[in-house]
C-alpha cells in the first residue's frame, strides 16, 4: 500500500535524540514518545485502581466486615475515585492516542507546542503523586469519596490538602492538553484539509478540548476554595460561617459533568474511526457526527444539576435540568445510529477492535438509557445514591470510555509499536472482560433498584445474593484484564511486524510506516479527499 | 536524512494559545464572581455595610496604577516593533515598578485589615456575623488570588525584559512580549471588575 520505502527514515522508537537512555524518553517533546509516557502511567495508575475496586468488591461478598474496616472502605473508594476519574478516564483517551494521533492524523509533524505537551506530563504525575502522598501521610487518608464535598471535605481529619491540590494540578495538566490540541487543530492541519475533511478523532479532540479548557478552571477554583476553607476557615460553603454547601456542590457539578463528556466524546471519535475501517465504508452521516459532537459538548454544560436532584433545588431549576438531560441524549444517539448504519452493507471484517467497538456500542447504550431513567425526576429519587448510579455510570466511564480506551489500543497497536498482537488472545480476554463486566455491574442494577446505597461498607442481608454474583463478576473481569495486558505486553516480543496499513484504513496514519519516523511525513500530504473514502 | 528537527515559529499559534489560557483565567475568577453574587444577593446589607468600610482612595490610586502600567507595556511592544529597545527596556522597567507599587498599597491596606482583626478564621471578625465573614473572606480570597496573579504578571515582564536586553527578543520576534502584555491586561481587566465589586457598591 505504501508507497514510503525509506530505510534512512529511523523510527520514533530507534531514534535517540540528544538525550540517551530514560532521558530519551522523560525529556522528549516527541509527541509520540509523550503518548507513550501517558499510556504506561496511566497503565499504572489504572492498575492501582482497578486493584482498589477488586478489593472493595471482595469486602462486599458477605455483609459486615469481610477483609477491611470501613474506614479503610472510604479510603478506598476515595482513592479508587479520584485515580479513576482524574488520572484514568479524563486523560485517558486524549493524553494517549490523542498525543499519539492527533497530529499524524491531520498531517503535521508534532502539535502546536511540543513542550508543553511535556510539561503537562509533568504535572500529570505530579499531581498523582501529590494524590498518593495524601495516602500514607498526615492523619489517615482523605475519605470523603472523590467529590470532596462540603462541609464534610473541610471537616474530616483525613489529610485532604494533598489530595486536593493534586486533583487541582491534575486539572491543570488537563488544561494544557485541550489548549494544546485546540490550537494544533486550529493551526496545523495539512494543506487541503478543510474542518469538514477532518477525521472524527480529532474533531472529538476539538470538542473535548473546548472543554477541557472552559470547564476545568471551575473545578481548580473550587478545590482552591476547598483548600482555603480547610486552612483559613473563611466560610465559603461553611453553614456555621454563613455559607452553602450547595453552592459547592453546583461548583463541583459545573465542572465534573462535562467532565464525563471528556471522557466519552474522545471514546466515541475512536468508535468512529474503528467502525468504517473495519465495514470497508464510508462513515454514515459524517456531518452529522461532527454536529452531534460539538452539540454534547455545548449541552453538557447545562446538565450538571442533575446529580443534584435530591439536593434541594426550586422546581423550575429540576425541571429544566430534566429537560437538558433528556436533551443530552438525542447527539448520544445520533452517534449510535450512525454507527450502526455505517455497518449497513458494509464489507465487514471481524477483527479484535471490530468486537471491541460492538462491546462499546452495547454496553454504551445500556449506559445511556439507564442515564435517562435517572435524568427522569421521579424515578431519580427512588435511585439516587443507590448501587444503580454506581452501575450507570460505570456502563458509562468504564463501559463506554474503557471498551473505547482498549478498542483504540488494539486498534492502533500496530501503528505505535510496528507489531501485530496474537488477536486470539486478545479475543479471549475481550470475552471474559465483557462477560465479567456484565456480570459485574449488570447485577449492581439490581441491587440498586432494590435500594441497597453506593459507597456502604455494610448491607442487608436481602442483598447478600446479589452481592456475591457481583463480586464474583470482578474476578472474571479482572482476569479477562490481566490476559488483554499481558497478551499486548508480550507481543510486544513476539509479534510478526506490522504492515503500515494492516486494516485498510484510509486516514492519515495508515498512510506512514508502522511505528513512524520522527517526523511523521516525509512531506506533509496535501488532502483532497475526504477522511474515510472507501468505494 | 531529514531527522534534523527544523525549527518553526508560528506567532499566530502562540497567541492564539495565550488566548485560550486566558479564557480558563477568566473562568477560573469567573467562579468566585458567581460565589460572590449569591452571598451578595443573601447578605445584601451586609456587603452594603462592609464595603463602606474599605478604602476608596487607596483602592482607586491602584486602579489608575494598574491601568497606567497597561499602558506601558501596550507602548513597549510598539517601541520594539519601532527597534527602539531602550525605550521598550524603559517602559518594561516602569510596568514592573507601577505593579510592584500596587503590592505596596495592597501590603499597607491589608495590614490595616489585620489591625483591626479582620482577617479569615479572626474570632472578632466572626463576632460581626456571617455577611462580614463571607465579605472579608472573599474580599482577602479573590484580592489575594489576584495578587498572585500579579507576581506572577512581574515575573513574566522581568524574564522579558532580560530576553530584550540579550537579544533574544527583537523587533521581528516579539510575540512573547505580546503574550506577557495579553496576560498584563488581563490581569488588568481582572482588577476592574474587582474594584467596582468591593470597594464602589455600597
Amino acid at each position: 500500500m505504501s508507497t514510503q520505502k525509506d530505510i534512512e527514515e529511523p523510527s520514533y522508537l530507534d531514534y535517540k535524540g540528544k538525550y540517551k537512555g530514560i532521558f530519551s524518553w522523560i525529556l522528549s517533546t516527541d509527541h509520540k514518545r509523550i503518548a507513550l509516557l501517558y499510556l504506561y502511567s496511566i497503565l499504572a495508575f489504572f492498575a492501582t485502581g482497578a486493584t482498589i475496586g477488586l478489593l472493595m468488591k471482595f469486602e462486599l461478598i458477605a455483609p459486615g466486615k469481610t477483609i477491611m474496616t470501613a474506614q479503610t472502605y472510604n479510603a478506598f473508594f476515595t482513592l479508587h475515585g479520584i485515580i479513576m476519574i482524574f488520572a484514568v478516564v479524563i486523560p485517558g483517551l486524549p493524553a494517549v492516542f490523542g498525543n499519539f494521533l492527533l497530529p499524524i492524523m491531520i498531517g503535521a509533524k508534532d502539535v502546536a507546542f511540543p513542550r508543553l505537551n511535556l510539561l503537562s506530563w509533568y504535572f500529570y504525575v505530579m499531581g498523582v503523586s501529590l494524590v498518593l502522598i495524601s495516602q500514607f501521610t498526615g492523619q489517615g487518608p482523605p475519605d470523603t469519596g472523590w467529590t470532596f464535598y462540603a462541609p464534610y471535605s473541610f471537616r474530616t481529619t483525613g489529610n485532604m490538602l494533598p489530595a486536593v491540590f493534586g486533583a487541582f494540578v491534575l486539572g491543570f495538566s488537563s488544561i494544557l492538553t485541550g489548549l494544546n490540541f485546540l490550537v494544533t487543530i486550529h493551526r496545523m492541519r495539512a494543506p487541503g484539509m478543510t474542518w469538514l475533511k477532518m477525521p472524527l478523532f480529532p474533531w472529538t479532540l476539538y470538542a473535548t478540548g473546548w472543554i477541557q479548557l472552559l470547564a476545568t478552571p471551575i473545578i481548580g477554583i473550587t478545590l482552591l476554595m476547598i483548600i482555603a476553607e480547610r486552612t483559613l476557615h473563611i466560610g465559603f460553603f461553611d453553614p456555621a460561617l454563613g455559607g452553602d454547601p450547595i453552592l459547592y456542590q453546583h461548583l463541583f457539578w459545573t465542572y465534573s459533568h462535562p467532565a464525563v463528556y471528556i471522557m466519552i466524546l474522545p471514546a466515541m471519535g475512536a468508535i468512529s474511526e474503528i467502525i468504517p475501517t473495519f465495514s470497508h465504508k464510508t462513515l454514515f452521516g459524517y456531518n452529522f457526527m461532527v454536529a452531534s459532537s460539538l452539540a454534547i459538548a455545548f449541552v453538557g454544560y447545562f446538565v450538571w444539576g442533575h446529580h443534584m436532584f435530591t439536593s434541594g433545588m426550586s422546581s423550575t431549576a429540576l425541571y429544566a435540568f430534566s429537560l437538558l438531560t433528556f436533551l443530552v441524549a438525542i447527539p448520544s444517539a445520533i452517534k449510535v445510529f450512525n454507527w450502526i448504519a455505517t455497518m449497513h452493507k458494509g464489507s465487514i471484517d471481524l477483527q479484535t477492535p471490530f468486537y471491541w467497538a460492538m462491546g462499546f456500542i452495547f454496553v454504551f447504550m445500556i449506559g445511556g438509557f439507564s442515564g435517562l431513567i435517572l435524568g427522569s425526576l421521579a424515578t431519580d429519587i427512588h435511585l439516587h445514591n443507590t448501587h444503580f448510579v454506581l452501575a450507570h455510570f460505570h456502563f458509562i466511564v468504564f463501559g463506554g470510555t474503557g471498551f473505547a480506551f482498549f478498542g483504540a489500543m488494539h486498534y492502533w497497536y500496530p501503528k505505535i509499536t510496528g507489531k501485530m498482537y496474537d488477536s486470539r488472545w486478545a479475543n479471549i480476554g475481550l470475552f471474559l472482560f465483557l462477560t465479567g463486566f456484565l456480570v459485574l455491574y449488570g447485577t449492581m442494577f439490581y441491587l440498586g433498584y432494590e435500594g441497597m446505597p453506593r459507597r456502604y461498607y455494610d448491607y442487608d442481608e436481602i442483598f447478600h445474593t446479589g452481592n456475591i454474583i457481583s463480586t464474583m463478576g470482578s474476578w472474571v473481569l479482572y482476569s479477562g484484564l490481566g490476559i488483554i495486558i499481558i497478551n499486548l505486553f508480550a507481543s510486544l516480543k513476539s509479534g510478526t511486524k506490522a504492515p503500515s496499513n494492516p486494516w485498510g484504513g484510509k486516514t492519515l496514519e495508515w498512510s506512514i510506516p508502522s511505528p513512524p519516523p520522527v517526523e511523521n511525513f516525509k512531506e506533509i500530504p496535501v488532502i483532497t479527499k475526504g477522511p474515510y473514502s472507501y468505494k | 536524512m531529514s531527522t534534523i528537527l527544523v525549527k518553526h515559529r508560528d506567532d499566530l499559534a502562540s497567541k492564539t494559545g495565550m488566548w485560550f489560557f486566558l479564557f480558563t483565567e477568566l473562568l477560573l475568577f469567573g467562579g468566585l464572581f458567581i460565589v460572590y453574587s449569591v452571598y451578595r444577593y443573601r447578605n445584601a446589607t451586609a456587603f452594603h455595610l462592609a464595603a463602606q468600610e474599605l478604602s476608596v482612595f487607596i483602592g482607586t490610586i491602584n486602579t489608575i496604577i494598574l491601568l497606567v502600567s497597561s499602558t506601558t507595556i501596550a507602548m513597549s511592544i510598539t517601541a520594539i516593533r519601532k527597534q527602539n529597545k531602550k525605550f521598550a527596556v524603559v517602559l518594561l522597567g516602569l510596568t514592573i515598578i507601577l505593579g510592584l507599587a500596587f503590592l505596596v498599597n495592597k501590603y499597607f491596606e491589608w495590614g490595616e485589615h489585620f489591625k483591626e482583626h479582620i482577617y479569615p478564621g479572626s474570632s472578632i471578625l466572626a463576632l460581626r456575623g456571617h455577611g462580614d465573614v463571607l465579605f472579608y473572606g472573599l474580599y482577602f480570597f479573590m484580592t489575594g488570588l489576584h495578587a498572585l496573579h500579579i507576581i506572577i504578571g512581574l515575573i513574566f515582564i522581568l524574564v522579558i525584559t532580560i530576553s530584550i536586553l540579550r537579544n533574544r527578543i527583537t523587533s521581528d520576534n516579539y510575540v512573547l512580549l505580546e503574550n506577557s502584555g495579553l496576560y498584563w491586561h488581563l490581569v488588568d481587566l481582572i482588577w476592574i471588575f474587582l474594584f467596582p465589586l468591593f470597594y464602589l457598591i455600597t
